[in-house]
């Protein structure tokens, strides 16, 4: 064995096991200052008390009722909510830059999250969230998918199309999608329009636990396949015939592909609305620190894609109190810039 | 000699347009078939008909006496490997990561990957070039990395589509050699070439096209021959004796 690979093989490892590791203690940091941090100020070790009564480890006198409550009914699963909304968003990023072989998709980009939306206002507006809550994840993850399905039909990856048929069907699918939810909106009842404003802005202020433990088992299942994806994905990047030289059933991966993703983007949408460009600045991030490899890329983005909207709820929460700052604002306002940059670069490097 | 793959009357149309017709053609264990003809002969064509990536119209395609369309996809992978014409790669994997991809088929044994994705990066001379990103190389590093890739993957049976197309003349050469020694290991290749002259000189046998057909079959002094040249390409050429080797040279004329 030749030492110069497997040393390299063997840095490429160590790094990628440094870096979920620091970035797994950056979540931590950042939810345990979420728990913390707000209109009412909190020292952490009284946090940390709050934690512990509920857990039973600290007498409940310790705590006043009051910050009991703001940091077990508000904070954590707000936290928590945020965390894995922004798992799920970079993760199902992650994935669609594989499928379309395209750095630039991004499930707001390729019309995912629209999808989405369409299918969480559809299922409001028609009445079928009436049947139970989850209707409305239920009905985010088809109008996710089906938006997927089609804009890969249309800007499949091959010889002829860059990333002009990609973007262009993208915007496409958005536009259909946004028109599609004007009808609805318009022929909403003025009960369901307050809901549905929601889903424009997209926001974490309505977490409650109830929609914490809806949306982890979702979130954890599309997790966990995209993770079983990543030797698909690295194959993928080769173009979707050499994938099938190397044995990939491609049609199948697709399809699974197209439908984790559609999980996760469908689970975030259903429960924050549209947050856009976490999708397409984590990976990127996540790419650069510890390369292209998927087996490390896939897990680092969904921990950064949980600190930055941890970060950023946090953020719009405690910036100008007592009204918050929408989470879907602040996130645009930091990824259009980005993508510009990055469609820019793309040009630059001669992918027009 | 064991016949490794078989094409039975395959025949592939576009509309109105026939790209492939009649073709019949067994390819065996141990040798080197290339394939030429002119631009649109339907090389390329045949070749991902062989390799199972375009289904035949008419006709079919057996691998080791079995249908191509009867293998999953990864049994076909331990089988056969495949050099297309384009190596685009969409994000920046190194070299090696890529040449270590074509140990995906098989089953993990780490050993033996490692040793077969180091002998395949010494073949092409990329060891230098190892931790290159792959999109930053040139044509011909880039082609040379598909090659090594192909060569990790240690199947019985090669389809490789003009691997020598972007290479310099050195690399022309060695590539053909890696082939050539493949086949006398054991294995079938089936290799598309432009030149006449590197099929000549490392080919046991050559398949020439013209409008999807077989126009003729046989060995290098078989088929280069100054009439079947002039008609099929329409251009004048001279075939010699090559000074150093016992093979034909095919020289253009005015």
């Amino acid at each position: 064995m030749s030492p110069s690979a497997s040393r390299s093989f063997l840095r490429r490892r160590r790094r990628g096991q440094w870096m979920l590791a620091l970035s797994a203690m950056l979540l931590l940091l950042a939810m345990l200052a979420s728990f913390a941090v707000g209109p009412l100020r909190l020292p952490p070790l009284e946090v940390l008390q709050a934690v512990g009564v509920k857990l039973g480890l600290v007498d409940p006198a310790a705590v006043s009722s009051r910050d009991l409550a703001v940091v077990w009914q508000l904070r954590i699963p707000r936290a928590l909510l945020g965390a894995m909304v922004g798992a799920a968003l970079a993760m199902a990023g992650a994935s669609l830059q594989g499928l379309f072989g395209n750095p630039l998709a991004d499930p707001g980009i390729v019309g995912v999250s629209q999808g989405a939306a369409l299918g969480a206002v559809a299922a409001i507006v028609l009445g079928a969230a009436s049947i139970g809550g989850w209707m409305i994840p239920l009905a985010a993850f088809a109008g996710g998918a089906l938006a997927i399905s089609l804009t890969y039909l249309l800007a499949r990856p091959g010889r002829a199309t860059g990333n002009a048929t990609l973007l262009l069907v993208g915007i496409a699918m958005a536009a259909l999608c946004s028109a599609l939810i004007g009808f609805l909106t318009y022929i909403a009842t003025e009960s369901q329009l307050q809901s549905l404003v929601f889903w424009q802005l997209g926001s974490l202020a309505s977490a409650d636990w109830r929609d914490v433990l809806a949306v982890a088992p979702l979130f954890l299942l599309g997790a966990v396949a995209c993770l079983h994806l990543a030797v698909p994905l690295d194959m993928l990047a080769l173009g979707e015939r050499q994938a099938q030289h190397l044995g990939l059933d491609v049609p199948r991966t697709r399809r699974q592909l197209v439908a984790f993703s559609a999980l996760l983007v469908g689970a975030a949408v259903a429960f924050a609305g549209s947050i856009g460009f976490v999708g397409l600045v984590v990976p990127h991030v996540a790419r650069m620190l510890v390369g292209p490899g998927h087996r490390w890329m896939l897990p680092l983005s969904g921990l950064l894609g949980a600190v930055l909207v941890v970060v950023a709820d946090t953020a719009a929460r405690t910036l100008d109190p007592p009204s918050e700052i929408p989470l879907g604002l602040f996130s645009a306002s930091l990824g259009a810039p980005f993508f510009l940059w990055l469609v820019l670069q793309q040009r630059r490097k001669g992918h027009s | 000699m064991t016949v490794a793959l078989e094409l039975q009357d395959v025949a592939v149309s576009r509309g109105a347009r026939n790209i492939l017709q009649d073709v019949t053609l067994a390819f065996e264990a141990g040798t080197v078939t290339a394939l030429v003809g002119p631009n649109g002969a339907g090389k390329s064509t045949l070749l991902a008909v062989a390799c199972g990536d375009l289904p035949a119209d008419a006709g079919q395609v057996l691998l080791h006496g079995r249908p191509l369309a009867g293998f999953a996809a990864r049994a076909l992978a331990q089988e056969r490997a495949v050099m297309p014409q384009e190596h685009g790669i969409r994000f920046a994997f190194s070299v090696e990561e890529v040449v270590a991809m074509g140990r995906l088929p098989h089953r993990v044994d780490a050993l033996r990957d490692h040793a077969l994705v180091e002998a395949a990066l010494d073949a092409t001379e990329l060891q230098a070039l190892r931790l290159r990103d792959v999109q930053q190389l040139s044509g011909g590093e880039a082609a040379r990395t598909t090659f090594a890739r192909v060569l990790a993957q240690q199947t019985p049976l090669l389809m490789l589509d003009e691997p020598t197309a972007a290479l310099d003349l050195r690399h022309q050469e060695r590539t053909l050699r890696s082939v050539r020694a493949l086949a006398d290991a054991g294995a079938c290749v089936v290799v598309v070439l432009h030149d006449l002259n590197l099929a000549a000189g490392h080919a046991d046998r050559i398949v020439l096209l013209e409008q999807g057909r077989v126009a003729a079959d046989g060995t290098p002094a078989a088929v280069l021959t100054e009439p079947t040249l002039r008609r099929v390409y329409q251009q004048d050429v001279v075939v010699m004796q090559h000074p150093r080797r016992p093979v034909p040279l095919v020289v253009v004329t005015d």
